[in-house]
């Protein structure tokens, strides 16, 4: 029985690995990311520029819907002071209202509010970029089966196109993208911005930067749930232990092993 | 129910039990005598009962945050994981907690497969138990089109669609499921309301299928009657409840690790993309839990035919009592019988497998031929096989599973000599 088990198990696997080879995967580049892992937590630094590359490049068409100013003074995100989110909301206006006289008016966005949309709609949104939709940030990172190396990939993926590919007005080609077509063209190239903290702006450091950024975006509380997972993971195991020994006591009564 | 008589030792407790014997219940359930050589695959009917708790004391939170309604579903679901206090946590738990309860639900299926828990007297257990897994993948299925991101939207269209394929009435039946002429908020809020009822609906066939196994008790691995109580079995308290308990524990471990860990793994990114009637996903696929089936559905041309196997494939299982005409319950002493079934759990890997992949080409073509590899094992391998295969001798007690004993039952009963 054994035997005919393993035999099947061989089988299995190199069916797997034939149809696995078939099916040709595309190799993202790696990076060493500082949320993976039991402890992993997010680089302050790398959040902060993020956010700057976010706010100075990707804000002109993608919007983060989900994420308010105040995100950005949380623990756990780029944890800017409050003074810096307030100011950072304050640089955005927002339309309130209506008013006692029932009319709209703008004013300076407050931490409360949703991060500004760069466009009123959707539609807006498609007729300002060729007809393509740039997708909505905050949770893109989890909503791409690459996750943070796809987008870190897709970023320094540009690329002229191979002979043989002819490439539509306002179509780039990009290594990583599903079909090497995208419609957005290369977003950075070195020294599109300017980092306050010294850091060298190259595309490699901008696309670690925001990626960060986005993971963070996409999974607010990453570190509080590494920590807490950290913690219930040693409890439950520590539990188990005495619950082994317990186990053992109690059934030494029996002579059946447990 | 209970063998012998109990009656509570105070006058209150004599009071109340003579009214509602709940005491008596309690008493039976911690004296319920289990055979003591249970092994550690008959731990997953308790950690199933905490997976259902788990799921429906989470589900009730989500329920408080979550908004039915298609416009603001998805947002709803981003609000509870990002301002929602452990929002993160209770989705993260709800929907790990679906793929815990499958993972637990096919290792106690299989179980029960080899060693043949399902044959007299404990059919009635067996066919609940098919019941409660039909109403757990209705449960399943609905619950994962509530976030209403992409997969969820184009999954049901996909499953909904499928009742179309029943002649004459098929699209009627499927307007009246979606309350509309597509996939839209009808849908959302009628689902909603299904997977909000349904747990409890299992959780009262939990009760029947419990109650239905106490009537004979446990199987064990021999597969043999015991005697109950009897040297054969140790009462449900401490013995089992400690036990239960340890395998529980080691059970969390591994759903803490996906929960805190990798809580994403077992979905499917396009889910967190919101619905988009107007956007089909490039390869629509269900959860991994019902891949097999997915399997199975479409490795049949036809699409009645492929919805007939595909119900056939679960419906098969409840006729299994009769399927398996061998006297032998522990695969355990049927050395053929062993070996089908190593077959048909690959089989359903196999299955499995095939299903998350494009069904085309060499794809196809296994799903097929495992799809008629698993009609053939319960259809003409299982009823052959009671006929033709020689079996082992079976063990008169558990205690002495072979004239003379193991190797294993002298070194036990050693050890009780020198105690004595």
């Amino acid at each position: 029985m054994k035997n005919l088990f393993k035999i099947l198990l061989v089988l299995l696997f190199t069916l797997n690995f034939t149809l696995l080879k078939s099916a040709e995967k595309v190799e993202y580049l790696k990076t060493d990311w500082s949320f993976k892992g039991l402890f992993g937590k997010f680089d302050r630094g790398a959040l902060q520029r993020g956010y700057q590359v976010y706010t100075e490049v990707c804000a002109s068409c993608h919007s983060m819907k989900y994420l308010s100013y105040r995100n950005l003074a949380e623990k756990g995100g780029p944890e800017f002071t409050e003074l810096e989110a307030k100011a950072i909301a304050a640089s955005f206006e927002v339309t309130d209202g209506p008013n006692t006289d029932g009319e709209m008016f703008t004013r300076p966005a407050k931490l409360s509010d949703k991060f500004v949309m760069p466009y009123e709609n959707v539609e807006a949104a498609k007729a300002a970029n060729g007809g393509a939709y740039p997708p909505d940030m905050s949770v893109l990172i989890k909503a791409r089966g690459g996750g943070a190396d796809y987008i870190y990939s897709l970023l320094q993926g540009y690329d002229e196109p191979p002979v043989g590919i002819t490439l539509d007005d306002g179509v780039y080609y990009n290594k990583y993208m599903y079909g090497n077509k995208i419609k957005m063209s290369a977003p950075l190239s070195d020294g599109i911005v300017e980092y306050s903290d010294g850091t060298q702006a190259s595309v490699q450091q901008m696309s670690k930067d925001v990626t960060t950024f986005l993971m963070w975006a996409a999974e607010p509380h990453l570190e509080a749930r590494h920590q807490m997972g950290f913690k219930a993971i040693v409890y439950l195991i520590i539990l188990t232990v005495l619950v082994y020994f317990s186990m053992k006591k109690i059934w030494s009564r029996v002579e059946t092993e447990v | 129910m209970s063998d012998h008589e109990y009656t509570p030792k105070s006058n209150l407790g004599k009071w109340f039990n003579d009214r509602l014997p709940l005491l008596s219940l309690a008493n039976h359930l911690t004296d319920y005598p289990t055979p003591k050589n249970l092994n550690y695959w008959w731990t997953f009917g308790g950690i199933l009962t905490f997976c259902l708790i788990t799921q429906i004391v989470t589900g009730l939170t989500l329920a408080m945050h979550y908004i039915a309604h298609a416009d603001m579903a998805f947002d709803s679901v981003e609000h509870i994981m990002r301002d929602v206090n452990y929002g993160w946590l209770i989705r993260y738990i709800h929907a790990n907690g679906a793929s815990m309860f499958f993972l637990a639900v096919y290792i106690h299926i299989f179980r029960s497969l080899f060693y043949g828990s399902y044959k007299a007297p404990r059919e009635i257990i067996w066919i609940i138990g098919i019941i409660i897994y039909l109403l757990m993948m209705a449960a399943a299925f609905m619950g994962y089109v509530l976030p209403w991101g992409q997969m969820s939207f184009w999954g049901a269209t996909v499953i909904t669609n499928l009742f179309s394929a029943i002649p004459l009435v098929g699209e009627g039946i499927v307007t009246w499921l979606w309350g509309g002429y597509s996939v839209d908020n009808p849908t959302l809020t009628r689902f909603f309301t299904l997977h909000y009822l349904i747990p409890f609906l299992i959780l009262g066939l939990v009760v029947l299928h419990i109650w239905a196994l106490h009537v004979p008790g446990n199987n064990n691995p021999v597969g043999i009657d015991i005697k109950k109580p009897s040297k054969d079995t140790v009462p449900f308290h401490p013995y089992i409840v400690i036990k239960d308990g340890f395998a529980l524990l080691m059970f969390m471990i591994v759903f803490a690790f996906f929960v805190f860990y990798t809580p994403n793994i077992l979905g499917h990114a396009d889910n967190y993309i919101e619905a988009d009637p107007l956007v089909t996903p490039a390869h629509i696929v269900p959860e991994w839990y019902l891949l097999p089936f997915y399997a199975i559905l479409r490795s049949v041309p036809d699409k009645l035919l492929g919805v007939v196997a595909m119900l056939s494939a679960i419906l098969i299982l409840a006729a299994l009592p009769w399927l398996d005409t061998s006297k032998i319950r522990s695969a355990v002493f049927r050395p053929l019988y062993k070996q089908f079934y190593w077959i048909l759990v690959a089989d359903v890997l196999i299955l499995g497998y095939v299903g998350a992949m494009p069904a085309e080409g060499l794809y196809l073509l296994i799903a097929r031929v495992a799809t008629a590899y698993y009609f053939l094992h319960f259809l003409v391998i299982l009823p052959v096989l009671g006929f033709k295969e020689k079996t082992l001798p079976i063990p008169l007690s558990i205690t002495e599973p072979v004239l003379g004993g193991s190797a294993n039952m002298a070194a036990a009963r050693n050890r009780e000599s020198l105690k004595n």
